[in-house]
């Protein structure tokens, strides 16, 4: 059963002179547990792909469905909730409330849901933990580094347990001791918890750890490989 | 959480948050300082003009104030003044025989009204007797004493035990005059008031025009419960249906509306000051929205309505500007209550003012609707300033913020 469909997807900009065919056709699904990367060069149509796949922006033509639910079929208001409900985000950058310490980050979505304080706390705990920043906890962003900093922000991601995790070349900004630490750490949610990731990237290291690539050119899949 | 990431938000420029809410309680402290001062100042008018000028209620006859007429008097008004005295209401009442009449000095001469007074039962109608700056109120002197004001004093050139002329047309239609000396000198910080009004004693003032000593121009009555005035006025007006009634908001508009009026030209100034500090406060959001717009986008991504980023927006602006508001407020506030006992002396810059009833010693008065009043604006403006910048901020859709460079 496939948790994402994605059915004859194009994205078009006509803002410029020139229009701009950013995903061009795409069909593409995804099985619950996959830790999937779309890779391709810069302007090859990565952020655009993920942008609507979380929702975030609308495509100019085709489908997209989420365990049976079609997103262009949801209100704006409705969209929010739903993001907010099945789908966690990571950002190359800006993922942080900067004022928030890392523990009150992960709770923040928890909070914006109205979930009772124990639940919050022991979930925070958890993840925190999970993404080995335990101790760390009171500690706001600018006093982390920036491998710890999206540490947090992958533990916010899953913080509402989502159905999976869209996360937008979430290593461009480490270094590559903190790029792999990170992809261990996602890698190991993946594997004890089942969590979904997709996720961007162009760095050669972070595609050998995904179990499958996607490969993007020109807005049009290339290639799309499994491993074992 | 939200209000305490608004909160937080606000701290992340120091600086220039300090700026706006240095800015904001500057312009407080000035409007509530004003605030206070003028409340004060009008204030003391109202006293001054109440209670050493008009006194609470007078009587007169209907004609005699179209042009104070001599004959037009309340015939057997001193036994009216005993009468009105009776009531439990009343605090005191005075008879007063009112002429238009001319005084001169060895040096020269003026038109003023004389009041012919019984300075004991006068005592209980207005407190002009403790305005005494120079010699008594009708105590040492007995043959003709005249009690004058300060600047009528100046005016004449005359000083205490001076004496004056007093030339009136007595009730024959006789022109006739009467020598009298200066008992005293006060200051009823008006100076209008003081170059008009002459007092001596009824009786010497009932010879001198050939009137029965038991007659009245003026019945002046002091009420117990100055609140009730209007009540008070009334059932007086309805047991002497013949006399007119009238009480100081209706002989003395002016000082009836002068709350109002000071009132609305405190909070005109306040206004003015708040719509100067609005547009500070939506040029520092909206430097705010546009800093921030990657960091909003990825909030409204994570989660976070429309609605909610636009009330997180408002809570800073509203936040930032009570910050500042509140600071201003309470200096103010401070400031007035350190010069509330000792007053501000105005009187070395500001001479002019006594010559139309404002005193030069100012003693400010809070009153505490007024403090509302200014920090609902306060609130107001901070609501009204966020607006701007938070549409602003809610023109992108995330991807689009998250984009932004
Ligand atoms: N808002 C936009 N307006 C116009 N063109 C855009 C916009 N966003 C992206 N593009 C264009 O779409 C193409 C795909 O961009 P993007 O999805 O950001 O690629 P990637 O993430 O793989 O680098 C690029 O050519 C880019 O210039
Ligand atoms: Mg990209």
């Amino acid at each position: 059963m496939n948790i994402i469909d994605i059915k004859n997807l194009y994205k078009t900009y006509n803002d410029s002179e020139v229009k701009v065919h950013a995903v061009n056709g795409v069909d593409l699904s995804f099985e619950k547990g996959e830790f999937a990367a779309i890779v391709g060069p810069s302007g090859s149509g990565k952020t655009t792909l993920l942008n609507m796949l979380g929702g975030l922006d609308q495509p100019t033509e085709g489908s997209i469905l989420i365990d049976g639910t079609d997103l262009s079929q949801l209100k704006s208001s409705q969209l929010i909730d739903f993001r907010m409900r099945n789908i966690g985000f990571v950002f190359q950058a800006y993922n942080l409330i900067p004022v928030l310490t890392a523990k009150e980050n992960v709770e923040f979505i928890m909070h914006l849901q109205n979930r009772p304080k124990a639940e919050r706390e022991s979930r925070t705990m958890e993840l925190l933990k999970a993404v080995g920043l335990e101790g760390r906890e009171n500690s706001r962003p600018n006093k982390l580094s920036g491998g710890q900093q999206q540490r947090v922000a992958v533990a916010r991601a899953l913080a509402s347990k989502p159905k999976f995790v869209l996360a937008d070349e979430p290593t461009a900004n480490l270094d590559s001791k903190s790029t792999e630490n990170l992809l261990d750490i996602m890698e190991e949610l993946n594997r004890k918890e089942n969590v979904t990731f997709i996720f961007s990237t162009h760095d050669q290291r972070v595609m050998n750890k995904a179990h499958r690539v996607i490969t993007l050119e020109d807005g049009k899949i290339i290639s799309d490989v499994r491993k074992n | 959480m939200i209000a305490s990431v608004a909160w937080r938000n606000i701290w992340r420029s120091p600086v220039r948050s300090g700026v706006i809410i240095a800015a904001i309680a500057i312009g407080m402290f000035a409007g509530v300082f004003t605030t206070t001062f003028t409340k004060g100042w009008m204030n003391q008018r109202l006293e001054a003009g109440v209670e050493t000028e008009v006194s609470h209620i007078q009587i007169h006859d209907p004609k005699f104030t179209e042009n104070y007429e001599l004959k037009k008097y309340i015939p057997g008004g001193v036994q009216l003044s005993e009468e009105i005295l009776q009531d439990e209401t009343v605090n005191g009442t005075s008879p007063r025989i009112v002429i238009q009449s001319m005084i001169a000095s060895s040096e020269t001469g003026t038109g003023v009204r004389i009041m012919g007074i019984d300075p004991e039962k006068e005592k209980t109608v207005t407190n002009l007797y403790t305005k005494v700056i120079e010699g008594d109120y009708f105590e040492s002197m007995n043959r003709n004493p005249v009690f004058i004001g300060k600047k009528l004093a100046k005016k004449l050139k005359v000083k205490l035990h001076s004496k004056l002329v007093i030339t009136l047309q007595d009730a024959q239609g006789h022109i006739t005059g009467g020598a009298f000396r200066v008992c005293g000198i006060y200051n009823a910080s008006n100076g209008m008031y003081e170059e008009m009004n002459v007092f001596v004693r009824n009786t010497d003032l009932a010879r001198l025009a050939a009137l029965d000593e038991t007659v009245a121009h003026e019945i002046v009555v002091h009420l117990k419960e100055p609140e009730k005035l209007e009540k008070h006025t009334n059932s007086l007006q309805a047991k002497y249906t013949e006399l007119d009634v009238q009480n100081w908001k209706q002989l003395t508009p002016e000082l009836g509306y002068i709350n109002e009026i000071g009132n609305m030209y405190t909070y005109m100034f306040v206004v003015i000051i708040l719509l100067a500090l609005g547009f500070g406060i939506v040029n520092t959001m909206l430097m705010v929205v546009l800093e921030r717009v990657k960091e909003l986008g990825m909030l409204m991504a994570v989660g976070m309505s429309k609605a909610r980023v636009f009330w997180m927006l408002m809570l800073e602006t509203v936040l930032l500007t009570l910050t500042g508001g509140i600071t201003g407020i309470l200096l103010g506030l401070g400031v007035t209550y350190a010069t509330m006992k000792k007053g501000i002396d105005l009187s070395m810059y500001a001479t002019g003012l006594e010559d139309w009833g404002y005193s030069t010693h100012i003693y400010p008065t809070v009153e505490t609707e007024m403090v509302i009043v200014i920090s609902i604006l306060v609130v107001i403006t901070g609501i009204l300033a966020s607006i701007y910048p938070a549409r602003k901020a809610l023109k992108y859709n995330p991807a689009e913020a998250i984009r932004t460079e």
